[in-house]
This record gives structure tokens, C-alpha cells and sequence, in this order.
């Protein structure tokens, strides 16, 4: 089935999310819709989807003008689509999942789970992916929760499928499996959407490219352009891919982590039996898929999970066991992984958001009094400082961009005195150019002699700043290796075997 | 989603938040509060800068209709109260009755019933023109700062929660621990003058702040809704305080078989204000100054800052140090010493000569629709508080005057508040424009025009 | 440091390795129910024996009375009481769970226990007194029911209260006019749906929270029903306000069982609907294509919209249905047991309903089971003031409410309420 887009604009209020974009993709193509975040792609496919409606522009799908009211309009034109998020209800089985929508019921209207059940095992198997229809969603891996995504888009006919950054959350060796089945689908005729900001995913598997930029289409590009051609096009302006660091300079072992074992509310270790040390003035990279206990690792150095056993000693002092506001007291400055959620209080200004740690001392308390005077001050100073484009201090952090809300988390953390740094994800979700400078930043903390740890499923991420990187495989240390390994060896690692001989080197001396 | 409209003062490089990501769901304050912020003018010499955000934050609150939107909220609820008034009037009725012979006797008796009660409610509450000289005339008012001085106080508990994200039902059930507390060194201990009432004032709300504390405890420890909670709690200090009050040696009054304290002591009873001509008395002064002391935590205490941090984003406030679980024990300590104020005003200025249990009067539950029709903010409780307890002064006099049940003013309150917490509602009846969809349905919708073909 | 290679990691799920987190809660829980038996057979205790009546002389079977010293039982039930505790004591120590039966052996040992204390030297009926708990849990049964199809399709319902006492007037006005209960039942019902239409308009349209809206309804709906009781009911209590009742029908055979019987046989229509209502939204929740879509609206409604599914539409409709129900529960007040109308006659019922919704984990049969026990706390008061009991009625009274902060403390368990309960959902 061929679709076209034509003319597609979609309006929040005065910001225009999608200006008048064109799009054909023909059937038996994979096609890639490149852009980095908030350039307007999955809006473009939400329209298509029937989730918002165009303000102005057409869909066609065979030389058929479609108006959807919603999904379901979209769904039974024949497209499908793997949401980012992936749309899939978490205490519901395989089946139900794919069955939800379009149910077929037996005498007395009860549920036909059976048909359903049958229904996946058969698609499953045409695609050889080894999906149990009865297991429940929140007790499968990622990968496999994909996995229904894409039955589920398939259960329906879908013609045209609609793939919006589904390799965030994969291992490099299931982002191959992933292009496999996308070249597969393909050669069966399916039109396909494949929405990223990964040059290199582009380049592999698309057959035409479409880069967007703030809301319009930039231009087209061929499969065999380079990641500095693709990038220029997608941010507008030649692009610095690497970040510029010096050779570490190396100080004592500041942070020392051994026998670490976190916990979670229902028994399972989560983190299990971790030991490492971070130096001052070297990154430490943490990599590995979403989900392998990072998280909880990062909290546990924090002092936010309760269940923790082994030790974590910072410049001497034990920080095991003692509460969040002493650990921050200590020197940790911390970068949360979902800054919405634990980073920021939208609803705050900027200015507030700046005090947010250090809310009941000086400087920004007297008695019990909040000294406003001296935090508007400070808010004006560090707002230049970083870069943080806003009209005014008062501005709720909330109406910020990503990018420009993560500046405000780096510049109240990075305006402490620090004695250690963590930062868990601390470019998801942010622009280029705002990439750029918290990179920057970054760096400059470990060159000013502090322990860094950076926490990133982004592979680019971990090249770009790891003076040493970890691989954490479901809650255990794979093994720890030098900057420069390749990306093959990581992936290996990230999907829980061991490094090779000649990098255990590395590994050595540094478990303690 | 009105929230992505753009401030038209913000500079063109500015990056707005990506309009597929979606705002949290709005809370109480944010369900009816209006568009974005302005920048704040620059600071000229020496004056702080907060000063300039909150008179242009006033000027906001009227530009942008919030305003208009709870005064037509409350006529909108007058309306409705006139119809059931009219609807029910025998006079109505039999008028009703032989309406197509003559349609000008219902009206007629429709326009009686309702100026009737509603300037009844007027007299009652506000000025009473029927009275002789202004001193007399002026009592109705001052009746209703009498009766707005429980409301107030509670409605502060109330709010205080509601910014911290708790949700506090259990007014009742702190009301009456609060009562009894208060009663019992009102009516059974002997101090001297001032101290007594001191004391007595102090043991109210220490009763109110531990009951609701049980809820905050509870809910950080334990995890259990407050809400939940608090009602349940209403329930036992109900039949808790009902059990003491009928047992002799604890709160019943010697040689009374009724469920009923003595009177309190003269030692312990608030004074009053303007003579015994008028009932207002010491309370009022405390809720003046609980108001204040609330606005003081809230908009300039650390305390009130992670206050305000837990009630809107509780992850974030734990991430950022501050200690979630005992900020939830001690917002509902502070909101039950609050409520637990409104219940001291009862027993040691309102009903001096001995209460049973019913001395909540439904107050409790006042509370929740005064704190959301001031927003959960100081001030705006304040007028709130105001304004229900000229409702209840009035409504007393109305049911006197004109035979219309009391009742009524809570179809009228709980009708303010529905008004007030869904504006889009008020401006769809009064054909308002929607002051955060600038022309939005204006374009044109091409898609459609297109398929029309 | 080295772990063995997994080849085919992805098609595996995902297993940590595990250990077991204890909690001590039960323990504790039956450790301060022990001493509190203890208590009252060491102060408290009365030497005479206690009887319990197992029949009615009209039964077709009758069963003889038990009679059991009260002294000896007292403490015959301390003992095992505290072997419980140390049972319980032990699973904790070697890492295991406290299963759910050994609560309800607990429970029922301590009610036996107390019973015997309480009624010492009378005879306790006990098909009146299930009966009794029967009747006293038919608006708290018929309110949570509402209560979980509400929140399971993600609306909290605070509004149950005023849903009942809403079905309460209109039943009793309607049954008072036409002289047909019947009639009442289907105004009562409507009623419910009036008011769920104003919660359900509110919080799914306007966004507004949905606690507020629902407490702020019960006001209303208060102040209504007040209003019009004292303006127009009871100016006209003969024509409007004596409400015809249903009678009790015995079922044939059924009601001949045992115990059993005249306790869930010999009931009125409304219970018996109440019966079918149960079993129905029960199927219809976990066995129906509507099931489904509603409880995928409540989990998680992003997902439910992008499959085709009107997440408002289905939260709209849903929420109606749930106030058809609740409004059917407040029958039982007025023509379900034949009392006139009265001011705030519900009395908190709504919110005992919304604290079984709570306490049967958001299932319906559960969520019965709790109304069920809360019914039985209140009829045992009742039952206890007859015979002259030495606890005062107010500490029995207070134990629904007791049971249910208990309950949502944790010591009755953790649950999970559906993830999407009270959010609204905002498209753009």
C-alpha cells in the first residue's frame, strides 16, 4: 500500500509542530524519517495515526484521500504502528494485548481467548518470534514487548508500519534482529516508517531518507550520505560529533563501591554484588540496555533505595545507609535520570528550581526565612551561566524545553561543591546544540578534578565521554574496559558476555 | 492544550516544551488557574523583586477573568438556589396552579419568594435595615464574621494539606478531638484569666494536630491515602467522643444524664470583641493571625517551600533531599492544629455553655469547599471563609424568616465550588472567550474542507 | 566477575536472581489481637457459659444450640491464638510468607474468642446475626461494586455517598406516588446516573480532580435531598414519604439449607438482584470484551486509545453504570426496608463502600467479601446491645473503621490499584 502525506500542518497554539510536510512511502521501502527531538516526527505520525488532527494537508493510502477520527479509522485502513512508549498494558497477557481493540467473542459475549491466543502463536511463528501468548507484559524484556507491538500492528493487516524510535531501548545485537525483521516485512511488500535521530540506523537499513527539522521537511538524502552530511541536515549547521577531552588527569580513588547489592520491593536483586572505584578527574562510563540495574545503582549511591547491602565509600566516608539530604550534604551532585519526574518541580520557576537541594541552609535560608532577594540574584547569574534560554527567572521550569529544563538541573547541581558527580541520561530527550554544552560541562567537571560517573544506554554517549566503561548485564558488572573498545565488544556486553582476553587487563586492579 | 500557548513577550530563540508531551494532570490549583506567566520587569534599584511578580500576578488574576470567573460562579449558584426556592414555595404552587388564566401571579409570587429569601439572607448576613441605628443595624455582619472565624480557621487546615498534595476530609473527626481537648481544660481545670484560655487554646489544637497526624503518619510510613484515612478517622473520634460524652468522670457534664460538658469556666471563655452586643469575638483575632502565620510558612518559610516542592512534584522533592515523609506529618500536623482551631473557636467563643456532639457543626466539610473556592492560598481562604459564613449567618435567618430550609446553602456552596473548578464550564454559559485559546478555532480546518470533494 | 555467556539473552525473560523481603506486619497485627483477647479474659472475664444458636424454631432443619463455658473457652482461644502468632512468628524468621488463610483462621478464632467473652451468660442467634450482616452490607456491597467499576476504569468514585442517598429519596418519592417499589427501584437508579452524570462530566471533561468533585457531590447531593425533604417531604409525608417495601421472598429448597438459608434465602429483591449484580460484573469484568476495554481504559488509556478504544467515551458511559448501581443500593434504605426518607438517612455508607473497594483490592467478589465483614461489625454491635455486652457500643461501632485504616496501613496486605485511577486523560 503506497501512502502519501501532503501539505500535513499541525498547530499547538502558535507553535507549528509540522509545516506543510510531504511524504510518500512506497510499498516495499523501508523509509526514514530523521530528525532529532521536538523536530516534529512523531507528531507527523501521531496525524497519520488519527492521534491529532492536521489543521491543514491530506493523507492518501493508495491514491485514496483517508480522514481518520482516530486510531481506530487508521488502524483498519491498514496502518500499524510500534509506539516509542510502547502502547501495551502491563497486567495483561500476550494475547489479550493483541486482541484488545478488535475482540472476537464466543456465545454469551465471553471472550474467545483461545482465537486470540492462536492469532499470536501463528504470527509468531511466521516471523520465528518465540512470543508465549499467555505470558503477562510487565514480566517480559523490552525486546520481546516489542516483539507484541509488532504482532500486534501485523494482527491487524497493517499495510504501512509505522516504527517511532523503537531501538531506544535495545542492545545493539537486538537492534540487528530488529533490522532483520524490518527487511523482512519489507520484502513482503509493507511500506515502512522508520523514525529516528541514530544516523547510523539510518544508514543501514533505509532505502530513502526525509530529514525534518522545527517542524518542516529540510531535504532528502540518499542511504550512502555520511553521518556528518545527515547530521548537518538534521541540526542545520556542521556538528561537532565528538566532544573534545584532554587525557584524563588522574587523582586518587575517591569513590570506592564494593559488595554493592540493592534490593527491590518484591526480592530481587536488582543490583548483585557490584564493586568498582571512580578516580577523581576520570569519567566512568556506566552502559548497558535500559533496565539492567543502572538505575538502582545510581539511586543506591544516592541513598534512595532501601534495601541495600555492601558499601559505598566516598573520599573515606561511608555513604551506605545515610539519608539523601546527607549524601547531598556530602558533595554528590546528581543528575536524575527523568528530570520531569525526579529532577524538576514543573510547576516551580527556575528560580525556586535552583534552590531545590539546598532548601533549608545558607545561602538561601536565614532562620526560617527564604532569602529571595539573594536567590533571584543567584537564579540571574546562573541562568547566563549556562545558557538557559528563558524569558525570565520567574518562567515555571515546566514551559522550558528539554534541553534548556537540563540545564537548569546541571547548573543547581554542577553549583555546589562537589565531591563526586553522577549523571544518569543526561542528554535523553535534549537537543543537539544543548548536547553540545552539558557535554561540555561534563568534561570540564572531571578536568577540575572530580569523579564523574555517567550513566548512558546511548553507545555514542558512552564513546564520547567514557574515560572507562562498565557494562551492567541484569544487576551484575560484565566487566570493566577502556574508552576506546569498540562498539562490537560492547554490544557483546550488553547483552551479558564477558570481554574479550585482552581487556581484562583493564579489569584488574580496579575491582577491589 | 492550552498550555503550549506561547507568551508573546518571550523572545523568538525561546524553545517551548515539545507538543506531544503531555502535562501532568492538573491539580486543584492548576485546573483553574490561567495561562503563563510574564516575564517579570526588570528589577529597578533596591526593590525586591518577588514584589513586581506578585502585583503583576494580581493584575493577571483579573486580566485574564479568574476573577469574573468566581464572581459568576456564585451568581451562577444564586440562580440555581432561587429556582429550587421558587420551584418549592406553596404560594408558587397554587399560583402555578391557574398559571394559563393568570401568568402574572406566578411571577408575581415566584419574585416574592425569592427576594423574599434572598434579601432575608442579605439581612441576615450583611446589614439589617429593619433594625434601628447602625449599631443595631450592623449586627448581621458581625455575625458573620462570627460564624466565618471556625470556617476560616479550618479552611486554612484544609488548604495547607491540599498544598502539600493531602487531601484532609477528617475536619470532623479533628474538630471534635480538638472540642474535647479544649472543653475538658475549659470546663475542668482552674487557671487564671489568660492563661486558662491560653492553655485551653494550646490543648485544642494539640488534639487537632495529633488526630490528623495519625493520617500522616500513616500515609508516611505506611503509604495509606490520607484520604481514605482521614475519613475513617472521622468516624472513630465520632463515636470515640460520643462514648465520653455520655460516660460520667470524662467529658459529661455531673448530675446531667444528657451526652453533654458543663459550661466552660469564665477563666477560659474568649472575650468579646465589640461588647456584648455582638457576638464576635477573640477567635476572630486568631484567625486573622493563622491566616497570616500561613501565609508566612507557605510563600516565605523553608518550611512552605518544601511544602510546596512535596505537593507538586513529591519524586523530585525526595531526589532534591528533602525528606518527604516527614513533611507529610508535618503538614497534617499543622493542618489538624489548624482545624483543631476552628474547633476551639466553637467551644471556647460560639457555644460557651457546653457542647455535645455535634459541635462540628459540619464545619469540617465547609472547610474543603472554603479552601477550594480560595485556592488554597492564605488570603483567598480568608475572603472564602468570609464569604461562606455570611451564607450561614444568613441562612439561619432566612430559614427563620421565610421557612426555607438552611439546606439550601449547601446546594448553593457545593454549586460554587463545581463553578469555580471547571472555568471552561462558567464561560461556555456566559459565552466568554477562552482567554488561553487565542483564536485557535478561527483556522481553518483544510483537511476537511478538502475531503468535502 | 565473569558470568556465563547467554547467546539467546533476548528470548529470555528476565530473571534476577531473587531473595525474600519479610515483613513483620503480621506478626505484630496478631500479636496485639492476642494480648487484646488476653486482656479482656484476664480483667474482663465473667464465669457462666455462652450459647450459640444455630436455628430458628420455624427452620424446616434445626440444628441444637452449642453451649460453651466462657472461662475455659477464653482461654482455650488465648492459647491457640498465641500458637498462631508463634507460627507466624517462625515463617517470618525463615524467610517466608504469612499465608492468607492462617489471617483467616486467626480471624475466625478471635471472633469466636470474643464472642464467647462478650455474650457470657446469654445466647448469641447466629443466623440472625449473619442476617443481620447480610441486610447491613447490601448498600455497602451494591456501593463498592460502583466503586470498582469506577476506579477500574481509572474514575475515582468518592461520589458512592451521595449516589445512595440520591437512590434513597428518588425511591422513596417515586415508590410513595405510584405505590409500586418496582417504579422506586428504576427512579432510585436513574437517580444514581444523574449523579454520576455531573462526576463523570466534570472530572472526564473539565479535568477536575476527581476527590474534589466527588466530596463536593456528596455535599450537594446532601443539601438537595435535605432541602426537599424539609420543604416538600415533610409537609406531605402521606402521599410522599411512606414508601411501600419489598417483601422477603423465601427461595424454594434454598432457603431450607441450614444456617445458610435463612440467612441468604430468606432476603428481598434487592438482595437477590444484588446476588446476580455481583456474579454479573464479576464475569462481565474479567470474562467480557467490555471487561477488557474497561479495565484497559483504567490501566493504562494512552495504549487503550491507540488500539481504537474511546478512552472518554468508555470512562463516561462506565462511570453512569456504576452510578445505575450505587443508585440501586440505596434502596435498601427506604423501600428495600420499608423507613421513610430522612435527612442524611446513607449516614457514611458511601464511604464504608469506597473503604471495601479499597480492602477487596479492587475486585469485585473481594471487595463483597470486605462489605461483607463490615456488615457483620455493625450488625454484631447491634447484636451485642441486645443482650447487654460490657463493651460499649461506641468501640463496636468504631471497628469498620478501625478494620479499614488497619487495612489500608498494609497490615491486610499490599495491593495495586489500576495505574491510570484518578488521572484524567488529556489529548491534545
Amino acid at each position: 500500500m503506497k501512502l502519501e502525506l501532503r501539505g500535513i500542518t499541525k498547530r499547538f497554539g502558535s507553535l507549528v509542530a509540522n509545516d506543510h510536510i510531504d511524504l510518500t512511502v512506497e510499498p516495499g521501502e523501508i523509509h526514514c524519517l530523521l530528525g532529532e527531538n521536538g523536530a516534529g516526527k512523531s507528531t507527523l505520525m501521531n496525524v497519520l495515526y488519527g492521534l491529532y488532527q492536521a489543521d491543514e494537508g491530506e493523507i492518501l493510502l493508495d491514491a485514496a484521500v483517508q480522514h481518520f477520527a482516530g486510531p481506530g479509522d487508521a488502524m483498519s485502513a491498514g496502518i500499524g504502528m510500534v509506539h516509542q512508549h510502547f502502547m501495551l498494558i502491563p497486567v495483561f497477557t500476550v494475547a489479550e494485548n493483541v486482541m484488545l481493540g478488535h475482540e472476537s467473542t464466543k456465545a454469551g459475549g465471553l471472550l474467545d481467548v483461545a482465537a486470540a491466543r492462536a492469532r499470536v502463536k501463528e504470527i509468531s511463528d511466521r516471523f520465528g518470534f518465540d512470543v508465549d501468548p499467555d505470558a503477562l507484559i510487565e514480566d517480559l524484556p523490552v525486546g520481546v514487548q516489542q516483539r507484541v507491538e509488532i504482532i500486534k500492528a501485523l494482527s491487524q493487516e497493517a499495510q504501512v508500519l509505522v516504527f517511532d524510535e523503537p531501538t531506544a531501548v535495545l542492545t545493539p545485537q537486538e537492534t540487528d534482529e530488529l533490522m532483520g525483521i524490518m527487511r523482512q516485512l519489507r520484502d513482503t511488500g509493507k511500506a515502512i516508517v522508520f523514525i529516528t535521530h541514530k544516523l547510523r540506523e539510518v544508514r543501514e537499513v533505509a532505502d530513502r531518507i526525509t530529514v525534518m527539522r522545527l517542524g518542516k521537511v529540510v531535504g532528502e538524502a540518499q542511504p550512502t550520505a555520511s553521518n556528518a552530511e545527515l547530521a548537518s541536515l538534521m541540526v542545520g549547521r556542521a556538528v561537532e560529533l565528538t566532544v573534545h577531552k584532554e587525557a584524563p588527569t588522574l587523582h586518587d580513588e575517591a569513590l570506592v563501591v564494593t559488595g554493592l547489592t540493592v534490593v527491590d520491593a518484591i526480592g530481587q536483586l536488582v543490583v548483585n554484588d557490584v564493586s568498582f572505584s571512580v578516580r577523581g578527574g576520570e569519567i566512568l562510563a556506566i552502559a548497558g540496555v535500559q533496565g539492567n540495574g543502572q538505575t538502582e545503582l545510581t539511586e543506591a549511591i544516592l541513598g534512595m533505595q532501601p534495601r541495600v547491602e555492601g558499601s559505598i565509600v566516598l573520599d573515606g566516608k561511608e555513604l551506605a545507609g545515610r539519608s539523601i539530604r546527607r549524601i547531598l550534604d556530602d558533595g554528590v551532585g546528581f543528575i536524575p535520570e527523568d528530570r520531569n519526574e525526579d529532577g524538576l518541580v514543573g510547576e516551580f520557576t527556575i528560580a525556586e528550581n535552583l534552590m531545590l537541594d539546598r532548601s533549608t541552609t545558607k545561602p538561601f535560608v536565614k532562620g526560617a526565612n527564604l532569602q529571595l532577594r539573594y536567590l533571584a540574584d543567584f537564579a540571574r547569574e546562573k541562568v547566563k551561566e549556562f545558557d538557559v534560554r528563558t524569558p525570565s527567572i520567574e518562567t515555571k521550569v515546566g514551559r522550558l524545553s528539554g534541553g534548556n529544563q537540563q540545564k537548569v538541573v546541571l547548573a543547581r547541581e554542577l553549583s555546589r561543591d562537589l565531591r563526586l558527580f553522577v549523571a544518569a541520561q543526561p542528554t535523553r530527550g535534549v537537543d543537539v546544540g544543548s548536547i553540545e554544552f552539558i557535554h561540555k560541562r561534563i568534561v570540564a567537571t572531571r578536568d577540575a578534578g572530580i569523579p564523574v560517573v555517567v550513566v548512558s544506554t546511548e553507545l555514542d554517549e558512552v564513546e564520547a565521554l567514557a574515560d572507562r566503561i562498565l557494562v551492567m548485564y541484569r544487576g551484575k558488572i560484565v566487566g570493566i574496559v577502556p574508552g576506546g573498545t569498540p562498539r562490537d565488544v560492547l554490544g557483546l556486553m550488553m547483552a551479558g558476555e564477558a570481554p574479550p582476553a585482552e581487556d581484562a587487563v583493564a579489569t584488574e586492579g580496579v575491582v577491589a | 492544550m492550552s498550555d503550549h500557548s506561547n507568551d508573546p513577550a518571550a523572545q523568538p530563540d525561546v524553545e517551548l516544551e515539545e507538543p506531544d508531551e503531555l502535562t501532568g494532570p492538573p491539580t486543584p490549583e492548576r485546573a483553574t488557574s490561567g495561562p503563563t506567566t510574564p516575564p517579570a520587569a526588570p528589577v529597578s534599584g533596591g526593590k525586591p523583586a518577588d514584589e513586581n511578580g506578585r502585583w503583576s500576578g494580581v493584575l493577571r488574576e483579573i486580566a485574564t477573568g479568574n476573577a469574573i470567573i468566581s464572581v459568576l460562579a456564585v451568581f451562577l449558584a444564586l440562580v440555581v438556589g432561587a429556582i429550587m426556592i421558587a420551584f418549592t414555595d406553596e404560594n408558587v404552587q397554587k399560583a402555578a396552579g391557574y398559571f394559563f388564566a393568570r401568568p402574572g401571579d406566578t411571577v408575581t409570587a415566584v419574585w416574592n419568594s425569592v427576594s423574599g429569601a434572598y434579601s432575608a439572607l442579605f439581612q441576615g448576613s450583611i446589614y439589617n435595615f429593619r433594625r434601628p441605628g447602625f449599631a443595631n443595624g450592623i449586627r448581621p455582619l458581625l455575625d458573620t464574621l462570627t460564624f466565618a472565624t471556625p470556617l476560616i480557621a479550618a479552611g486554612l487546615g484544609v488548604g495547607l494539606a491540599f498544598r502539600v498534595g493531602m487531601f484532609n476530609i477528617g475536619g470532623r473527626g479533628q474538630m471534635l478531638i480538638a472540642a474535647s481537648a479544649a472543653g475538658w481544660v475549659g470546663f475542668g481545670w482552674d487557671l487564671p484569666w489568660g492563661l486558662h484560655m491560653l492553655v485551653a487554646v494550646l490543648a485544642g489544637m494539640l488534639g487537632g494536630a495529633l488526630w490528623a497526624g495519625i493520617a500522616g503518619l500513616l500515609k508516611a510510613r505506611t503509604g495509606a491515602h490520607e484520604v481514605i484515612v482521614t475519613i475513617m478517622l472521622n468516624y472513630v473520634a465520632y463515636y470515640l467522643v460520643s462514648f465520653m460524652l455520655r460516660t460520667p468522670g470524662l467529658l459529661q457534664a455531673p448530675g446531667s444524664n444528657n451526652p453533654k460538658t458543663p459550661a466552660m469556666k469564665p477563666t477560659a471563655v474568649f472575650p468579646l470583641l465589640l461588647g456584648p452586643q455582638y457576638s464576635l469575638h477573640f477567635g476572630f483575632i486568631l484567625a486573622i493571625a493563622a491566616t497570616i502565620l500561613v501565609w508566612w510558612i507557605l510563600s516565605r518559610s523553608n518550611l512552605g517551600f518544601q511544602f510546596r516542592a512535596v505537593g507538586l512534584n513529591p519524586n523530585a522533592a525526595r531526589v532534591a533531599g528533602i525528606n518527604v515523609s516527614r513533611m507529610y506529618v508535618y503538614a497534617m500536623l499543622i493542618s489538624g492544629a489548624l482545624v483543631g482551631l476552628a474547633g476551639v473557636s466553637q467551644v471556647l467563643g460560639t457555644v460557651t455553655t457546653g457542647f455535645g456532639s455535634g459541635i462540628d457543626a459540619g464545619i469540617g466539610f465547609d472547610a474543603i469547599t472554603v479552601a477550594l473556592l480560595g485556592r488554597s492560598t492564605p488570603w483567598g481562604i480568608f475572603i472564602a471563609g468570609i464569604l461562606f459564613g455570611a451564607f450561614k449567618a444568613g441562612g439561619f435567618s432566612m430559614q427563620a424568616a421565610q421557612g426555607v430550609p438552611i439546606d439550601i446553602i449547601l446546594v448553593v456552596q457545593s454549586l460554587i465550588v463545581l463553578f469555580i473548578a471547571a472555568p471552561p464550564l462558567v464561560r461556555a454559559i456566559f459565552r466568554l472567550p477562552d482567554p488561553s485559546h487565542p483564536r485557535r478555532r478561527t483556522v481553518p480546518n483544510v483537511t476537511k474542507e478538502v475531503t468535502v470533494k | 566477575m565473569s558470568i556465563a555467556a547467554h547467546p539467546h539473552a533476548l528470548d529470555e525473560p528476565v530473571v534476577l536472581e531473587k531473595t525474600v523481603v519479610v515483613s513483620w506486619k503480621a506478626p505484630i497485627a496478631y500479636a496485639v489481637f492476642t494480648v487484646l483477647l488476653l486482656l479482656l479474659v484476664l480483667f474482663g472475664s465473667r464465669d457462666a457459659s455462652t450459647t450459640f444458636r444455630l436455628s430458628a424454631a420455624t427452620d424446616a432443619v434445626k440444628l441444637g444450640d452449642v453451649t460453651v463455658p466462657a472461662v475455659l473457652t477464653g482461654w482455650v482461644t488465648v492459647i491457640l491464638l498465641a500458637i498462631l502468632t508463634v507460627y507466624s512468628v517462625i515463617l517470618v524468621q525463615a524467610k517466608r510468607r504469612v499465608p492468607l488463610w492462617l489471617t483467616v483462621v486467626f480471624a475466625l478464632v478471635f471472633m469466636f474468642g470474643f464472642l464467647t467473652w462478650a455474650a457470657a451468660g446469654s445466647t448469641i442467634p447466629v443466623t440472625g446475626l449473619l442476617f443481620g450482616a447480610v441486610s447491613l452490607a447490601v448498600p455497602l456491597i451494591y456501593g463498592s461494586l460502583a466503586g470498582v467499576i469506577g476506579e477500574r476504569v481509572g474514575v475515582v468514585n468518592i461520589a458512592i455517598e451521595g449516589q445512595l442517598l440520591a437512590g434513597a429519596f428518588s425511591a422513596a418519592v417515586v415508590a410513595s406516588i405510584t405505590r409500586q417499589p418496582w417504579l422506586g427501584l428504576v427512579a432510585a437508579m436513574i437517580a444514581g446516573v444523574l449523579v454520576a452524570f455531573v462526576l463523570a462530566a466534570f472530572s472526564i471533561k473539565y479535568f477536575v480532580d476527581q476527590v474534589i468533585v466527588g466530596v463536593v457531590l456528596n455535599v450537594l447531593v446532601v443539601g438537595l435531598t435535605s432541602f426537599f425533604y424539609s420543604q416538600v417531604l415533610v409537609a406531605n409525608a402521606a402521599t410522599l414519604n411512606t414508601p411501600p417495601r419489598f417483601d422477603r421472598i423465601p427461595l424454594p429448597l434454598l432457603s431450607d439449607i441450614p444456617i445458610i438459608g435463612p440467612v441468604l434465602f430468606r432476603q428481598t429483591v434487592i438482595v437477590y438482584l444484588m446476588y446476580i449484580a455481583v456474579a454479573l460484573v464479576y464475569i462481565g469484568l474479567f470474562h467480557t470484551k467490555w471487561g477488557l476495554r474497561l479495565r484497559a481504559v483504567g490501566e493504562h488509556p494512552q495504549a487503550a486509545d491507540t488500539v481504537g478504544i474511546k478512552v472518554n467515551r468508555t470512562r463516561f458511559w462506565n462511570v453512569a453504570l456504576a452510578g445505575a448501581i450505587a443508585g440501586l443500593g440505596g434502596t435498601f434504605f427506604t423501600i428495600g426496608s420499608g423507613i421513610a426518607f430522612n435527612k442524611e438517612m446513607t449516614a457514611g455508607a458511601g464511604y464504608i463502600a469506597l473503604a471495601a473497594v479499597i480492602f477487596g483490592q479492587w475486585d469485585p467478589i473481594k471487595a463483597t467479601l470486605a462489605a461483607l465483614l463490615f456488615g457483620f461489625a455493625s450488625n454484631l454491635q447491634n447484636t451485642l446491645s441486645v443482650i447487654g455486652s460490657p463493651v460499649p457500643s461506641e468501640f463496636m461501632l468504631m471497628l469498620p473503621y478501625v478494620v479499614t485504616i488497619l487495612a489500608v496501613a498494609g497490615f491486610v496486605g499490599k495491593s495495586r490499584a489500576p495505574a491510570a485511577s484518578g488521572r484524567p486523560y488529556i489529548k491534545s
